[in-house]
């Protein structure tokens, strides 16, 4: 595990030019791991625009992100910035209806699957 | 790639000498399980925090030996 400066700032750029960013194994359209699937149902759920990143395909995505976000699993979603979990972490908080609230808090735009 | 219920408990307790844990096999198979710590270590930290420190008890097998583990985090009061 070394560390990749030239990666960090890859993943530096995605978190700047997009609010919301799920690194994940598949794509949007096709997930490849139910953890993955899971979290993108969720913010389809909420109709959250995301841009999804596929670390399959990025050996050194793959190793970097978990070393940027010190998080040893994927899918990771971040939202304006900050890491906010794993696939167990989303989906709590999708249950709790703090996810919505953090939606809000952040300004991101939703739609309500509840309402 | 997996696992013994027995070799999860043993790290996670090295860490967490307070905690009540609880793990479940899901599939059988040794490598999906279910975990569920309980511990005082937890208070005043995020979700996210408290997740890193149970991966971080795991010793760098979180996502290599141990592929699937659905965690939750509970602070005991």
């Amino acid at each position: 595990m070394t560390q990749s400066p030239a990666i960090f700032e890859t993943i530096k750029e995605h978190l700047r030019d997009h609010n919301v960013v799920l690194y994940m194994k598949g794509t949007a359209q096709m997930p490849l791991c139910g953890f993955s699937a899971t979290v993108v149902q969720i913010l389809k759920k909420f109709e959250v625009s995301f841009q999804d990143f596929n670390v399959l395909q990025d050996e050194e995505l793959r190793q970097g992100i978990k070393e940027f976000s010190d998080w040893p699993t994927i899918p990771q979603l971040y939202i304006k910035g900050e890491f906010i979990g794993g696939c167990d972490i989303v989906r709590d908080m999708f249950k709790t209806g703090e996810f919505k609230e953090l939606l809000k808090e952040k300004g991101i735009p939703f739609n309500d699957p509840i309402s | 790639m997996s696992m013994k219920p027995d070799e999860i408990m043993h790290l996670i307790r090295q860490d967490f000498p307070d905690a009540d844990i609880s793990i479940k096999d899901l599939m059988g198979d040794q490598n999906h399980y279910a975990v569920v710590v309980k511990s005082k270590a937890f208070s005043g930290k995020t979700r996210v925090q408290q997740h890193q420190m149970v991966y971080k008890s795991l010793r760098g097998h979180m996502g290599t030996t141990l592929h699937a583990m659905a965690l939750e985090t509970v602070i005991m009061e």
